[in-house]
């Protein structure tokens, strides 16, 4: 399951959806709306998403992470719209036999899809805003 | 008269350009690279972001990717998802 949805991400169904008989590991990450960015006050953040190609490139990923790794199950959840503080932006789910392979393939989902998949987050602070990684 | 194709914006593309989605003249070469010189010419806050990728429907374009007026074109500032 790879999906980009505006309602709060269900932990307990992603669980149900990754969890294998035949997996003996199953590693969650879940990023989350941090309360501070270089030591300044965040209020909230804007994520916004180009929804086609967001969800065609995080397919690309998980397909090279199963290439890579014995992954069982996947699940990969990307929220948008304003998120609070201690929000859940992203989960990324997978069941492997054994657990190196599910740490390392859940690692490489979250590495690559920050790097390659077009969803940006603006953080909005009391006295401004800022897109991130926008400017040199 | 030229041909034109429509852009979408987002992030912070969106906010220097005012909208969501831009109908631009395609340029006589036809490629991406001359695309995003016009557009840097008449937004010149483009050329202040830290990199500026193009996507035709829906994947990530090489300067010299040729485009026709039924490709969907996206501006793709820094990504920040996660």
């Amino acid at each position: 399951m790879v999906t980009i949805i505006t309602d709060p991400i269900d932990m307990n169904s992603a669980y149900q959806h990754v969890a294998a008989d035949e997996a003996g590991a199953v590693v969650f990450f879940f990023g989350t709306v941090r309360n501070n960015t270089q030591k300044r006050a965040v209020e909230r953040l804007e994520y916004e998403s180009y929804d086609a190609m967001a969800i065609r490139k995080m397919q690309e990923i998980v397909d090279q992470a199963c290439q890579q790794w014995n992954v069982q199950r996947y699940a990969v959840i990307h929220r948008k719209g304003n998120l609070q503080i201690g929000d859940m932006a992203v989960l990324v789910g997978v069941s492997t036999p054994h657990r190196a392979d599910a740490f390392d393939a859940a690692r490489y989902i979250i590495d690559t899809l920050k790097k390659e998949v077009p969803i940006w987050k603006k953080e909005v602070f009391e006295d401004g805003e800022v897109w991130v990684d926008a400017h040199p | 008269m030229s041909k034109t194709v429509s852009v979408l914006l987002f992030g912070i593309t969106r906010e220097i350009v005012g909208t969501s989605s831009l109908a631009t003249a395609i340029p006589p070469s036809g490629e991406i690279g001359d695309l995003l010189d016009t557009l840097r010419e008449r937004y010149p806050a483009l050329s202040g972001l830290r990199s500026l990728l193009v996507a035709v429907n829906g994947e990530y374009a090489e300067l010299n990717t040729k485009i026709t007026p039924k490709d969907e074109i996206a501006l793709i500032p820094p990504v920040s998802g996660g």
